[in-house]
């Protein structure tokens, strides 16, 4: 069986090296072989953007060789997908190569686009690319007072990045002795501060706490550079000395170019992880249209579930378990201390007190990521 | 008759059924319908609140089985 795995990332390279494990015997005598095709020879560690932009991380720490990453007899090839021919079970690379298929699971991720936001992009401060946080520590380190507003797209990579950063930066004001002369002020899209019920229930008096002011039904509409002001396409608007934004993402311009989702997200069922209409195209991380956290956790759990399914198609000929939307997210409270929330479909989250404890344990994991890449954690 | 589409967000705790509704309307056109399905209740009262917010139709809202359609019409 021939397994083509588009896609580099978190949900692809966990894919990849899950199903070499589980198929070692079929791949050493020719039953199966995995192709894993990527855009970069470089696999980027996401979450650590947050870190870089406040100091606590340097570019060099958020990158591997993504072949280091792999399982030995995985083909990996830098060249991405431009075209997916999915009634001929193949795909046309970049270079012209032609890859069939008998199984081909698409993990392409997805992209932040402040540009959709009239002014966003030139006025605000973006931590979702290296380039972008880096800038944002400079602009943080030089900064010596005023209002500082977190305003975000939907929907964006990481649910929990706004409370994240809103109280991260807290931490950052304070350590740098300038507090005082900070207004920090959180605007969410929704009626309270955080999608989660019970994570809001928990940030908004903390919040409140710390001097934090925040609007919520807010959508990004517009920034104005000019009069520094932004507006919300619910007919509010706010002043600020500072702009930081986690901006909308949309999935890969190829997967809304071969017209396989719109926006680039791809109609997927929420347990088989299956596009919808085909039963040998897979899809997880982002790419998918599922209402689930876009998160590093969602496409590990889905690729867990799709190593177990597409190795029992090798062996047994047909899938053996369901994705039940588990979903785990770690939740910086600040700079030392931390807390988590894990759900699925079914079960809401029921998150603790924040700890030194679990922040520790998030520092660490910054770090026992490359081991979850490798499918070892 | 109006053009329509499901969105199925029930389960969804995070970003939840509003969320997946703000990031639907972006791919709707102008005139459609968009029908959400929802298993949290407080979707019956949040969701109209900011359709309202936003100047969007609410068209109605109905429980079957423990599952909350709303139907919102994007009206600019």
């Amino acid at each position: 069986m021939k397994i083509l795995i588009v896609g580099g990332g978190m949900g692809g390279t966990i894919l990849a090296n899950n199903l070499a494990r589980r198929l070692s015997n079929e791949m050493r005598s020719g039953k199966a072989r995995i192709t894993l095709l990527s855009a970069s020879e470089r696999h980027m560690y996401q979450p650590g953007l947050l870190y870089l932009a406040v100091g606590r991380m340097t570019p060099d720490e958020l990158y591997r060789d993504q072949a280091s990453l792999l399982e030995q007899g995985i083909d990996f090839q830098v060249d991405p997908v431009e075209e997916f021919r999915l009634d001929r079970n193949e795909v046309k690379t970049k270079s012209g190569k032609i890859h069939g298929y008998d199984v081909i699971a698409i993990a392409t991720g997805s992209r932040p686009t402040p540009e959709e936001i009239p002014g966003l992009a030139e006025n605000a401060e973006l931590f979702y690319t290296e380039e972008t946080a880096v800038k944002m520590f400079n602009r943080l380190r030089s900064f010596e007072g005023g209002k500082v507003v977190v305003a975000m797209g939907v929907p964006h990579k990481c649910p929990m990045a706004p409370l994240e950063i809103t109280f991260m930066l807290y931490d950052y004001f304070k350590q740098r002795g300038i507090l005082d002369k900070v207004k920090l002020h959180y605007t969410y899209p929704i009626g309270r501060v955080h999608s989660l019920e019970n994570v809001a229930k928990w940030a908004a008096p903390e919040m409140d706490r710390l001097g934090i002011s925040y609007e919520t039904l807010f959508n990004l509409k517009e920034v104005d550079g000019a009069k520094k002001v932004v507006k919300s396409e619910e007919g509010s608007e706010t002043d600020y000395d500072m702009l930081i934004s986690i901006p909308a993402h949309r999935g890969m311009e190829v997967i809304e170019k071969n017209g396989l989702g719109q926006r680039g997200w791809i109609p997927t069922h929420r347990n088989h992880l299956s596009m919808e209409g085909r039963d040998n195209v897979f899809v997880l991380g982002d790419t998918t249209n599922l209402p689930i956290s876009k998160a590093g956790s969602t496409a590990h759990f889905e690729a867990e579930t799709l190593g177990e399914n597409i190795a029992a198609m090798v062996k047994l000929g047909a899938p053996v378990r369901e994705y039940d939307g588990k979903v785990f997210c770690f939740i910086e409270a600040g700079l030392d201390r931390a807390t988590y929330a894990m759900f699925d479909y079914n079960n809401p989250p029921q998150p603790k007190p924040p700890t030194k404890a679990v922040h520790w344990f998030k520092l660490a994991y910054n770090k026992l990521y490359w081991a979850s890449a490798r499918g070892l954690l | 008759m109006s053009k329509r589409r499901t969105i199925d967000a029930r389960g969804s705790f995070c970003p939840g059924p509003l969320m997946e509704l703000i990031a639907g309307m972006k791919m709707a056109e102008v005139g459609e319908e968009i029908e959400i399905l929802s298993t949290d209740k407080g979707s019956a009262s949040e969701i109209p609140e900011w359709i309202h917010k936003v100047k969007h139709e609410h068209v109605g809202t109905e429980e079957k089985d423990g599952v909350w359609h709303v139907l919102v019409k994007k009206t600019h």
